[in-house]
Order: C-alpha cells, then structure tokens, then sequence
C-alpha cells in the first residue's frame, strides 16, 4: 500500500473500502448460512450486542480506543512511505512503561501529575522500539516490515520473560496493581455503562487523532513527513532528508502505539497483562487501510472493526464467533484488492476524458 | 544417547521449520513476498487433521493437508499477481483468514474451540516400555515421510533452481522479469507455479505438526510460518544456508528445552534467537541479506 | 546547399560488394507504415515509416524522444501499434508478439540491458528456451553453444561467468548473442555504442559486418553521426515521432541529417511556417545582445572548476568541466541526453555528490553545502523531471510552490497557511498557471502548467543563479513562448542562467554562450553569435572536437 494511495479524491479515497465492505457482508452470508442460520437474524442480533445496549456500545468503545492508537500508530507510518507492523509489540512494550511508572510513583500522587506521567511513559516505551527499525532503514535501508515483525516477537518475548520472571503476581502473568495514576471508567459518569471497560482514554484517543491530523496537515514536520511518503526524489530535491524523515516516523508511530497502552494499563485493569495486546497489531492494519490512512478515517474505521470483534461474543450463541475473525480477514483482503483495481480503472476513465 | 536424542529431536523440530522454508525461499526467489507461511501452514495442519479423522489415515490426511495448503497459496497469489495487491498485506490478511477459518471450521466440525479429537498419525515405531526410549526408537521416530520431506524439502529446491528449466525462469524472474519478458517467457504464469509449488511443500510442515501431535489445537503453528520467514532471510534466500540456520534455530529450541530444569538462559531469549538474528542479518552486520531484485513488485 | 564532400568513413565501399547484393525487390525486407503508438498522454509515434533492404546495415537517427526505440519495439513485438502495419519479407506481422518475432528471426539487443545479473552468460543465453538432457537443463550444452556462437562471430565470452561481474562491452556482447543464437537474422541494436568505448565500437562494427556479409540485415538506433556515416548503407531520420527523411548514407552529408534530427517547425518567436529541415531563427538569434558585450568584472554568478561527477557503473559522467555564468548571461549547454548534462546540473544543485572539484555561487563556496542550504544562498533549480523531481503530484499547487523553502512559510513548527495561500494566488496568477486556483492538485494539471508551477517556484522568489534542465520538455506552445520570456527577464536583470536543454534551437534562442557536452566533457564552448545547428550538430554527435579534451572556457 503506498502512500500515494493516502490522498487523493474523495471518490478514490472512500470507493474501494465501501467495495469491499460489500465482499466481506456476501462472505459473511455464506458463512452463516453454511452454519444453518439466517444472516438477517445474526446481523440484528450484532447489532443489539453492540450499538443497541450501553453494556455492549461500552466495550466497543474501549475496543475502538485501542484500535485508533495502533491504526494511527500504522497510518502514519504508512503516511512516510513505510509499513508498520510492530505496532502490537509498540503497544505492549507502552503499557508496561506505564505499568511501570505507575508502579514507581508512590502511592497518593494526586491523578494530575500520575496520570500525564504515565502517559508519557506509554508514548516513550512504544517510541523506543518503533525507534529501531526507523533507524535500520535509514541507515541501512533495511525492510522496516521484516524488522517490525521480527521485533514484535523479540519484544513480547523480552516482556513476558521480565514479567513471568520477576514482576507477577501470583499465579497471574500481570503486574502488581499501579499505586497511582487510574484513569476513571464511562461507568461512573454515565451508569448505563456499567460492566464494561469504557474509560477516559477515549477522550486521549480522539484528542491524539486530532493531533495527530494537525501535525500531518497543518505543520512543517508534517509536509515533509508525507512528501516523503509520497515521492522521495521531490522530497530530496526540495531539501528534506528522506532517511531522517523514515526515523522520525517511525518513532512517532511507536509512540502512538505505545500510548494506546493507557487504555488497558490506566482505564481498565490497573496492572500490565500478558496479552492485552494480542491481534491488535494487524488490526490496526486493517483499520489503517480502512481508514485510508486518515486521522478522521482512522477512529471510523476502529469503531466498525471494534463492533465487528465485540459483534462475535453477541452472536456466538448461534454462529460461532470466529465467523467476525475470518470477516475481518476478509476486509483486509478485499480492500488490498480492490484499491490498487478502483484506482487503475479511475486513472484509465481520466486517461480517456482528458486525452 | 543424550547427544542421540538432542540431534533427533532437534530435527524433528526442524522439520516443519525445513519444510516452510523451503516453500518461503521457492515463491521469494520467484519475487513474490511470502509474509504468508504461517496461514498456509495452519490451513494445511487443520484440513491433515480433518482428512486424517475422517478417513483414518494419516496418507488421507497428508493428501488433504497439501490440498488446503495450496488452496491458501493459490489465494495468495491470485491477490499478488492477478490483482497486483500489496503482497505483504495480502499475506498478513491471509494469515488472520486462516486463523480464523480454521476456527471457525473447527467449531462446525468438531463442535470445540481448542482442539480437534485424536487423529492417527504415522506412527511406525514402538512407543510403549524402555523400547520406547532407546536408541532404536529414536531413530524409528525419524522413520516418518514428513520428516524425510524435509530433509529432502531444501535440497530439492536446490537442485530444482539449478538444474531444472523451470528453476532457471524462476530466478530470472525474481531478479529482473522484463528481461524474461522480452525472451518470451511469462513472469506471471512462472510466479504462479512457483508460489502454488511453495504452498505445497510448505503445506507438509502443517501436516507434520498436526500428525506428529496427533491433533489440530487452535493456532497450533504459533510463528512458526516466521520461523521460516526468518531462517529464509538469515540464509539470504540461499537454500543450503536456509537449511543450516533452520537447523540451528530447532537447535537452540531443543537445547533450551533439554536444559528447561537448569535454567541456564531463560527461555523467551531462546525463543528470540532467530529473530535477532534476522534482524542483525538485514543492517548488514555479518554480511548483508540481499533479497531477489524484483521481490514485491508488481509486474507491469 | 553546397554539398559536403563525399562522406568520410565510406561504409558501403569498406565492406566490398555489399551494393551489389541491395536490389530492388529485396530492398523491402522489412516494411513499416504509418505507425502511431500512444502511452497514456505522450505520443511516442505519430507517423513512423521504415523500409529496409535485405542484408543492409540501416540506421534509424533522431534526439532522444524522436520515437525511434518505440518504433523498433513495436517491431521486436514488444508493444502494439495504435494505428499503422508492419511488415516482414511480405508477411503481415503487425501487432505480433514478443514470442513470434524471436521464432521468425528477430532480434533486438536493447540500450538498456536486459540481462538478468545474477545468472551466468549461458543461464542468459537459452533463457526462455533451455537445451534440456531429459529433465535437466542441459549446462554443458549451453555453455558449448556460447564458445561456438562466440568464435563464429568474434564476440568472446565466458560462458560461466555471471553477468553482474561482466564489463559493460562484455555485456552487450551477450546481448548480442542472444538474438544471434535464437536464430535472428534481422537484428535491431538500440544506442549499441552509448556504453562502449573507441575499441570496443570496432570490434562491434567488425561483427556487423560480419554478419550482414553471411546474409543478416542489421537496424542501428543511434544518434552519433559518425557511426551512421561510417557503418551504415541507408539512413532513416526520425523527429517527434514520425520519419522525415531517408536517403542512402553515400548521398548524404553528416550536416544534412543533424539539420533534419534537430530542425524544428515549431514556432520560436515568430518564424512561423518554415520549412522542415530548415533552420528555424527567431529575432534576437542572429544579433548579440546589447550591453552584454562587455562582461562585467564582478564575481561570476556560478564557477564549476574542474568538476567530476562518478557514474553509477564506474567511470565518471561528469570529467573534469569548468566554466563560468557572468551575472546577466545565459550560459546554455546543448547536447543530446545521456552525455552528462543530468549529473552535471545534479551535481551543482546538490543532489549528486562530486570526486573532486569546486562549485561557487557568487563569492560563497558551495561544494559541500546540502540541497536546502544552496537554495538559500540563491540557487534555484528547474529539474528536468517535473514528475520525479520537481512536483509533489498530490500535493496542491499552493503546497508544490513551497517545495525546498517550507521553512520559510513557517512559523515555530507550524504552516503559516494562510501565507501559504495567498503566496500560491499570487505566484499562480503571476505566472499564469491554468487552472488559476492554487488548492488544485497538481496532478490534474496539464504538463504545462505543471512546469508553469515548478518556474513559478524556482523563479517567483530571489535567485542569483538558475540551473534551468530541460525547461520547456513536453510543454505547449504558449507555455513555452512564456518561459522563454520569463528566462530572458531574468538574465536582463542581471541573474545568471545555466540553461541545460536537449533541443537545439531553444538553446540557441535564449543563449549568450554555448557549450556542448559530449561524454561527459565540454568539447567546445562558443559566443552565440558563431554556433548554429550546422556548426554545433557536429559536436554534439561526436564528430568534432574528439581528441580536444575539455576545449576552451
């Protein structure tokens, strides 16, 4: 996916996921039928476990959280001309920073200070390692999707080792409980919401899209950053340093994972989990291409694959939940298709109009 | 002895790592990314375990696993080279469809979300009493056409890209297709063969796992497909050194297994030796990793 | 017209009684008619003819981006034709393929290699139709086949060696092979000698004959007048994509077809409706421009001292040139494409690094500062790829024309848009880009007003030294007319313009001094008053100023 398919038309931009949309919801039909049910029924029933009850609405809001993170964390990295696919080591690597800062700081530091503190922790944690492949590829040009995948099972390894061996509690493969620093639940401004893990880092999640689309729009870094994703050479012609450009990028992505580690560390459990982190790397692929890569797009598209996830555990009574697995999967693939075919057959039609 | 059943089962742990590499070294060398070896894998473990159960027989199930394999690989290549999809996302794409149809297929099939139920295996040694662990017996357990497969997998393609027509047009095409192009020589039907050939001999380590294990447990590959992945890369596409840093991957495995007790180097870093490795081979630190010229590229 | 003499090098008398073997029904062995071939918006083919005699060695001249290689692709069955039809000792081939042309015999040895460098000159060799010894490719076969075929026709090569460690002679020595072992008896050579040196032509030019004395009818794509002259039987001359002339090479004088290669009738400041061929010369062409006479004793605007440039290949693309811009003038260097000019222009702006040598702006030495840094002690680049290079496709005009100065629309990190876009009205009107809205992308331009777009930005702003390439490539008319004038305006004002550009009759028309650049070096450097096309032709096509390395400056 290059960035040059990041911008363009409306038409280009939003056409090839619409598409591809429409594959997914005919293969989702095959299946339930395969499974002897009625697709009506089964999508009803989704979307009652999902938008239709606060329980339900609540979990798909933690869900999507943690998706815009890493699909901003994959986006903007797309954006630079490069493919993150660390992010799930990235966000990992973030909540246990914050685990940890949270654990140092002693107990009673009021949430003002815990709260930033932590956060900054996160961003740090997932910078670090979205910081090694940028400078491997700046510096010897090596293939940042091999690294990021490679470095994903280095740095789960690395914290399950550090926490398996000397940080658990009990029989569990989580942190103690941080001292400070807890961010509060949707649940205690809004009842209804009461069970779910819907917490403040929703607000975070939308003010770092926001930050994230006026960095890349509005800022000086953020021109260079998508001319270099967009065409080297005019980049280099016109001054910017490609290679710099490809590291930065990459260490502001890992941070954008890494701080979507708050949602579980602060928001949710309080202590760093094995696994928390788990499937959300590719995800944010998938949300980034759905995305198209854009900060707006990006939020849009955690929100659909998050009611998708949440969808399953709502139908698993009658079709097994594994069904929004493969749906996903689908999308994925039905929209790494269809972009490349829309924009070829947008680009002759043009072709044939203006020549 | 002991050194005996280190080298036994440090290659029975090779073998599925021997098989998918050698399938990952064949669809690179032809230039299509294979980011996908895990999903092939899995998809061919499930479909060995369902032939296996149904038709009691491992050789059903090996015909089936290599059947579901390609399947994947002929998806994989269709979005690659008909389409001219992004190959690496098409590959993680395909890896989450496996995953989840393996799943989802499981549940319909054998009504559990975890594993499937027994499935005969090639079993032709004797398992029961103090045979079972003498040198004899392990030997016997290496008496196992999927392991031979893949001991055999990487020479093979070797041998094949060397000496065969067929090999020949793959490396051309790898490395600079118009130049196969402008003799005449189709770069998409050579990428075709070449990745539906990768989905077969990569199949095989799935249907060793599922038959050595007697059994389909939910995503029972568990990064092996990277494994490879990283063994292909380490060995710079090259099949001989492929096989060697498969062989020491499986090695170190099986050292930190046999050592579990004594707690000499905690496990994970075992686990992280071949990704390291990889990561080292590609800044160029003990030689650089040159991949195929024309690796990723769409033709045309 | 007084006629040359007789033309040097005698290419049909050197090779005996090849005349006598050129009859006349034989001398349409391979027909083309009325080619036209499009990709995308650029028309490669608008009229393309060829007629080649059995067993002749004919040579297609043009500038690069005349059509000749798109023709013979066509014929090689490597693309289709739009319109036109091809024809092989009387058969219909026409849209043919890759496949079909190789089994009926021909060969095309292309300028850019298409060998495959990891594998051995035999594995090249029967690519696509490999010996086999029942399953097995049949090495030794192959390799006999490279010896045999190499002492047959001269061209030696190991077969067992790999490609990537061949010399560039080596290599297209296997190109040439190629063709000949697949039976080829029409051969089409693209640029054969572009990469070769003075030995290694010989040798080449001793095959040819070779094979065109057993039977083989040869096609040379070339734009060095020498060779046609020397080697050649029948010349074709191509220009903007279609064939205006073809005569046989004794007839014909280096001169003549240069005129006829370079000659444009297209409008450059009034000389409407000239006839082809003939010179075309505006106004100010003739006169040398007042009150530039007398060169000011100031600072040049831009000093190259003894610049050499590596080559990606080995060797040097740019050797040891120097030369001054003085404040007001235009300092224009002509030369067909591929002698440097692009290595020499890169370098100078900073996206090429030198071996030895010094660049000066003004007083300030420039050698080693980045991109960003010369554009801010007054350098300003119009690149010859606007696509590549220049332009930011996806971005809007407003963000293309702050391109290399974004720091300057800045403030404290962030984009001062709305400066931004009143820069991008202003600049957009002042240099008449179409549409006149600077929040377009400037994708959807057309190719001029994306160039309109890339001078607005290198010209829009203050400058002390302009590096133009390639200025008005694939740009209309009108466009042209306006960047002209605006180049013009600047040298009057006293900023110093170092004009790259392929067509001939541009750099006559804007320059004060005239270099041409030939394999890398400068081979003569004249006031414009004494160059024109018949003087400089010669030059730029290697006849002239060969031994006189690095001429005056």
């Amino acid at each position: 996916m290059s960035a040059r398919a990041a911008e363009g038309s409306l038409a280009t931009t939003w056409l090839a996921p619409l598409v591809a949309l429409l594959i997914a919801a005919i293969v989702g039909d095959i299946l339930i039928l395969s499974f002897g049910q009625a697709p009506g029924e089964v999508y009803r029933l989704l979307i009652e476990g999902t938008w239709g009850n606060a329980y339900g609405l609540g979990q798909v809001l933690y869900k999507a959280t943690t998706l815009t993170f890493t699909g901003l964390a994959v986006a903007l990295g797309l954006r630079a001309g490069l493919f993150n696919i660390g992010a799930e080591g990235q966000l990992a690597a973030g909540g246990f920073a914050a685990a940890m800062a949270g654990l140092l700081l002693p107990a009673g530091v009021p949430a003002i200070l815990a709260v930033p503190f932590c956060m900054v922790a996160a961003a740090a944690g997932g910078g670090v390692v979205g910081a090694v492949p940028g400078a491997l590829k700046a510096r010897f040009g090596a293939s940042e999707v091999i690294v990021t995948i490679m470095l994903n099972f280095v740095v789960l390894a690395l914290l399950n080792w550090i926490v398996a061996a000397n940080l658990h509690v009990g029989e569990s493969l989580h942190t103690p409980t941080i001292n400070a620093g807890a961010l509060p639940r949707l649940s205690e401004v809004a009842p209804g919401f009461h069970g779910s893990a819907a917490n403040a880092t929703i607000i975070l999640a939308i003010a770092t899209a926001a930050a994230v689309g006026w960095f890349l729009f509005r800022t000086r870094a953020g021109y260079d950053l998508r001319a270099t994703g967009l065409q080297p050479d005019a980049a280099e012609y016109g001054g910017i340093n490609v290679g710099r450009e490809h590291f930065r990028a990459m260490t502001m992505a890992g941070a954008l994972a890494g701080l979507g580690g708050v949602n579980f560390v602060l928001g949710y459990k309080q202590y760093y989990e094995e696994g928390f982190a788990a499937g959300a790397g590719f995800l944010g692929i998938a949300v980034a291409l759905v995305g198209r890569n854009h900060p707006a797009g990006v939020p849009l598209a955690a929100l659909l694959f998050a009611t998708i996830s949440q969808g399953g555990l709502a139908v698993n009574a009658i079709v097994p939940k594994q069904m929004v697995e493969v749906l996903t999967a689908v999308v994925i693939i039905a929209v790494a298709v269809t972009v490349p075919e829309v924009q070829r057959l947008l680009a002759s039609t043009a072709r044939r109009v203006t020549s | 002895m002991i050194i005996l059943a280190f080298l036994v089962q440090t290659l029975r742990i090779a073998t599925p790592y021997l098989l998918a590499a050698s399938g990952g070294v064949l669809s690179e060398r032809a230039g299509i990314i294979a980011l996908t070896l895990e999903g092939w894998m899995l998809t061919s473990a499930f479909c060995a375990a369902v032939g296996s159960f149904y038709a009691q027989s491992p050789w059903v199930g090996l015909l089936c696993g290599m059947a579901g394999g390609t399947a994947a690989a002929a998806l994989h290549a269709l979005a690659s080279i008909r389409y001219r999809a992004n190959q690496v996302v098409v590959g993680i794409a395909i890896n989450l469809l496996a995953i989840g149809v393996t799943r989802f297929f499981l549940r319909l099939a054998f009504d559990s979300s975890s594993n499937s139920p027994r499935v005969p295996g090639f079993d032709w040694y004797v398992t029961s009493g103090d045979a079972a662990s003498g040198p004899v017996a392990l030997l016997a357990s290496l008496v196992n056409p999927l392991v031979i497969a893949g001991i055999v997998a990487l020479p093979a393609v070797a041998w094949v890209l060397a000496n065969l027509r067929f090999g020949l047009r793959v490396r051309a095409v790898g490395e600079k297709p118009e130049a196969a192009e402008s003799l005449g020589v189709s770069p998409a039907r050579v990428r075709w063969a070449a990745v539906l050939a990768a989905g077969a001999l990569t199949s095989l380590g799935g249907v060793y796992l599922a038959l050595d294990q007697h059994q389909f447990t939910d995503n029972m590959t568990a990064g092996r497909g990277f494994i490879a992945l990283a063994a292909a890369i380490f060995g710079n596409w090259r099949p001989t050194r492929v096989a060697v840093a498969c062989v020491l991957f499986a090695a170190a495995e099986t050292f930190q297994i046999q050592l579990q007790g004594l707690q000499l180097i905690p496990s994970q870093f075992v686990e992280m030796i071949p990704y390291v490795l990889t990561i080292v081979a590609l800044a160029g630190v003990v030689g650089r990793a040159v991949p195929p010229a024309a690796l990723g590229k769409p033709i045309g | 017209m007084s006629a040359e003499p007789k033309a040097r090098g005698q290419g049909p008398e050197a090779r005996g009684t090849a005349e006598s073997r050129v009859t006349s029904h034989e001398s349409r062995f391979l027909v083309a008619t009325g080619i036209r071939k499009s990709f995308g918006a650029v028309e490669a083919n608008r009229n393309a003819n060829l007629e080649v005699a059995r067993g002749e060695i004919h040579a297609l001249v043009g500038e690069n981006g005349a059509g000749k290689s798109t023709l013979m692709r066509i014929l090689a069955g490597l693309h289709e034709p739009d319109a036109g039809k091809v024809e092989l000792d009387g058969k219909d081939v026409t849209g043919w393929s890759t496949r079909q042309a190789i089994d009926a015999g021909v060969g095309m040895v292309h300028q850019h290699f298409m060998l495959v460098p990891t594998l051995t000159v035999a594995e090249n060799l029967v690519l696509g139709r490999e010996p086999r010894r029942g399953v097995r490719l049949d090495r030794a076969t192959a390799s006999a086949e490279v010896t045999a075929l190499g002492r047959r026709t001269g061209l030696v090569v190991e077969p067992d060696r790999l490609v990537s460690e061949l010399s560039v002679g080596e290599a297209q020595r296997v190109e040439v092979l190629k063709v000949l072992w697949r039976g080829a008896r029409l051969l089409i050579l693209d640029e054969p000698t572009a990469v070769l040196s003075p030995p290694e032509v010989k040798d080449l030019w001793a095959v040819l004959r070779r094979l065109t004395a057993e039977g083989s009818t040869v096609v040379l794509i070339t734009h060095k007048l020498d060779e046609v002259m020397e080697i050649s039987d029948t010349v074709t001359v191509m220009r903007a994509g279609e064939t205006v002339g073809r005569t046989a090479t004794r007839d014909a004088s280096p001169s003549a077809i240069a005129r006829m290669m370079v000659g444009r009738d297209v409008v450059l400041a009034g000389a409407q409706g000239a006839p082809v061929g003939s010179e075309v010369r505006g106004p100010r062409s003739e006169a040398v421009p007042p009150g530039r006479e007398s060169r000011v004793t100031s600072h040049a605007v831009l000093a190259v001292d003894h610049l050499t440039v590596p080559a990606g290949r080995g060797g040097n693309a740019v050797s040891d040139v120097s030369f001054e811009v003085a404040p007001g003038e235009i300092f224009g260097i002509a030369g067909v494409e591929g002698n440097g000019q692009s290595e020499l222009v890169e370098a100078i702006a900073g996206l090429r690094s030198v071996s030895s040598g010094t660049i000066k702006l003004g007083p300030r030495d420039i050698t080693r500062l980045g991109v960003r840094e010369r554009g801010d002690a007054g350098l300003s680049h119009i690149p010859e790829d606007r696509h590549r290079r220049g332009l930011v496709l996806d971005y809007s005009i407003a963000d293309n024309l702050i391109l290399g100065r974004q720091h300057r629309f800045t403030r404290r990190g962030v984009l001062d848009r709305r400066g931004i876009a009143s820069h991008g009205a202003e600049q957009v009107k002042a240099f008449d880009v179409r549409p006149a809205d600077p929040s377009l992308l400037a994708g959807t331009l057309s190719g001029g007003n994306q160039q309109k777009v890339v001078i607005a930005r290198e010209m829009g702003r203050e400058f002390s030294a302009l590096l133009a390439s390639q200025p008005t490539r694939g740009v209309d008319v009108g466009a042209i007319e306006f960047i002209h004038a605006r180049i013009r305006a600047a040298a009057a004002i006293g900023r110093g313009v170092l004009l790259v550009s392929a067509d001939l009759v541009e750099v006559l028309a804007l320059s004060d001094r005239v270099a041409v650049m030939y394999e890398g070096r400068f081979v003569c450097v004249l006031p414009r008053a004494q160059a024109s096309a018949e003087i400089l032709g010669p030059y730029m096509t290697g006849l002239e100023g060969r031994v006189a390395a690095g001429g005056g400056a």
